[in-house]
């Protein structure tokens, strides 16, 4: 459920690593709190990411999400085929249901993030609600 | 979370895995499995809701009809024994106290079924004006109530059902064995499909609930929660009380003027509202589509012309349309078909443009 070579924010999103590039997502559990997804909002190419900020929203038929980035850095692709597909959050989270491609400006902030064992054991933490 | 009231499913639901929230201070299933596949099978085929969180107010004695008569809108005269009737239970100034279907159970004892937050409200509302020495009780906690809902429902529950189900009109019921437990079943619903409504006895509740599961197998039947009863309501503008309709809106506003019977003589809110009938209410409740991406919620702004005149009362992805769906009120001078204006969607104006409603309409057999 979590892979090994992701890694893994307190809000819930992955992000995977390839050279200085960053490809972010919402992890199974969000995916699977959230329900059906049916719409989702995204930045533009050449749009500046905060960590820690939002950056778009993923949005159920009951909530709304807004999802935060784990790094900061500069849009360099986006997702496009989720306009039409946004049931591709919840049928492969970690896959086609990538969101955006980030270019790090600041790789050290990596380091504030989990492994997939540690994310694993912060949701087990977690009270049930 | 420990003092959410419990309907007699409560476990049942937790054993079927739901997903479940507080609704108007009970622990109900908000989803099964998921809220889209849920609301698609009401819509091709069959779905059982646990509805046992309504409250359940009867009324009855010889001064009954008229106690009845005086509170809500609609005309109970007009009810035979067997008939039902949607209306409204309406202050002085024509507001909603709630809205509520009406059951003639006999001449002189009347059933009225009421949103689940409401039901104490209610249940005062009608006592304290109660000048016909009727008997008013709040029997909530005496009936479990499904609703069986989709165009499969009749061949589900005549499985089950003693009485001929084909020969039964729409907003009518019977008291008929159900797998040989005494119940009511009556021909209503809250999705936009055809369906009916059963009452019985809590202790019989989870029985029957399995029975309905097994026995509507082959009609591909799912449980479903409250989120595709809400999109279900929403796709055919049901109005929902908390939402749409509350104590600051009144009937005609709410586009219900079919429920407001001005020639039964008097009512509480009939002097509003024949007020409002003549002048014209100065706004209304319409249904619009988002014309551009995003989903309208409740609470949302919705400005027109630059300036806010209201906000979203309910709005979801509508799974039946595939569009983004919402009900707002908008000033009658600005609410015709094909007029837009603007959902503020996080900072942002979104246009939207008013449409013709019910947004989906079943096809009749």
């Amino acid at each position: 459920m979590y892979p090994e070579d992701l890694l893994y924010s307190e809000e819930h999103e992955w992000i995977s690593i390839q050279d200085h590039t960053g490809t972010i997502g919402i992890t199974d559990y969000a995916q699977s709190e959230l329900g059906d997804v049916v719409f989702v909002e995204l930045p533009h190419v050449g749009d500046k990411l905060q960590a820690k900020e939002p950056f778009g929203s993923v949005e159920s038929v009951k909530a709304v999400s807004e999802v935060y980035s784990p790094v900061s850095g500069e849009i360099v692709e986006v997702n496009d085929k989720l306009a039409d597909k946004p049931e591709m959050i919840n049928d492969d989270p970690y896959g086609n249901g990538w969101m955006v491609k980030v270019r790090l400006s600041d790789p050290a902030e990596l380091e504030e993030l989990f492994s997939a064992q540690e994310y694993e054991e912060y949701l087990a933490a977690k009270p049930e609600e | 979370m420990g003092d959410l009231k419990r309907t007699p499913l409560h476990g049942t639901h937790r054993r079927l895995g739901a997903r479940m929230v507080n609704f108007a201070g009970w622990d109900m299933p908000v989803e099964y499995s998921s809220v889209l596949e849920e609301h698609r099978r009401v819509r091709q085929a069959v779905g059982l809701f646990d509805v046992s969180h309504m409250g359940k107010i009867e009324i009855r004695g010889p001064g009954a009809v008229d106690l009845v008569q005086n509170v809500t809108c609609n005309d109970a005269f007009r009810l035979s024994v067997g008939q039902i009737q949607y209306s409204a239970l309406t202050y002085p100034e024509g507001t909603f106290v709630d809205d509520v279907t009406v059951h003639r159970l006999a001449e002189d004892h009347f059933l009225l079924v009421v949103n689940a937050a409401n039901t104490d409200k209610d249940y005062q509302w009608i006592s304290q004006e109660n000048k016909f020495s009727a008997r008013v009780e709040n029997r909530s906690s005496a009936y479990a109530q499904f609703a069986l809902q989709g165009p499969l429902a009749q061949a589900v529950l005549q499985k089950l059902a003693e009485w001929d189900l084909s020969q039964m009109k729409y907003y009518r019921f019977v008291r008929t064995g159900v797998k040989g437990l005494p119940t009511l079943v009556s021909r209503t619903g809250y999705t936009g499909e055809d369906g009916f409504e059963i009452y019985l006895e809590p202790a019989a509740a989870e029985a029957l609930w399995m029975t309905l599961l097994e026995v509507g197998r082959s009609d591909e039947i799912l449980p479903v929660g409250l989120g595709a009863r809400n999109t279900l309501r929403l796709e055919a503008k049901m109005a929902l009380y908390g939402n749409d309709i509350d104590h600051t809106t009144t009937v005609l506003e709410a586009d219900l003027g079919w429920i407001v019977k001005f020639d039964k003589g008097s009512f509480i809110g009939r002097d509003a509202l024949w007020k409002q009938q003549r002048e014209g209410p100065a706004r209304r409740l319409v249904g619009f589509e988002m014309v551009e991406r995003g989903i309208a919620r409740e609470h949302y702004p919705v400005t027109l012309g630059g300036s806010v005149v209201g906000e979203v009362t309910s709005g979801s992805y509508a799974p039946s349309l595939g569009k983004n769906i919402g009900l707002t009120y908008l000033p009658v001078k600005w609410n015709a078909v094909g007029t837009e204006f603007f959902v503020t969607i996080r900072n942002k104006p979104v246009k939207a443009r008013v449409v013709p409603t019910p947004f989906y309409k079943r096809r009749k057999t």
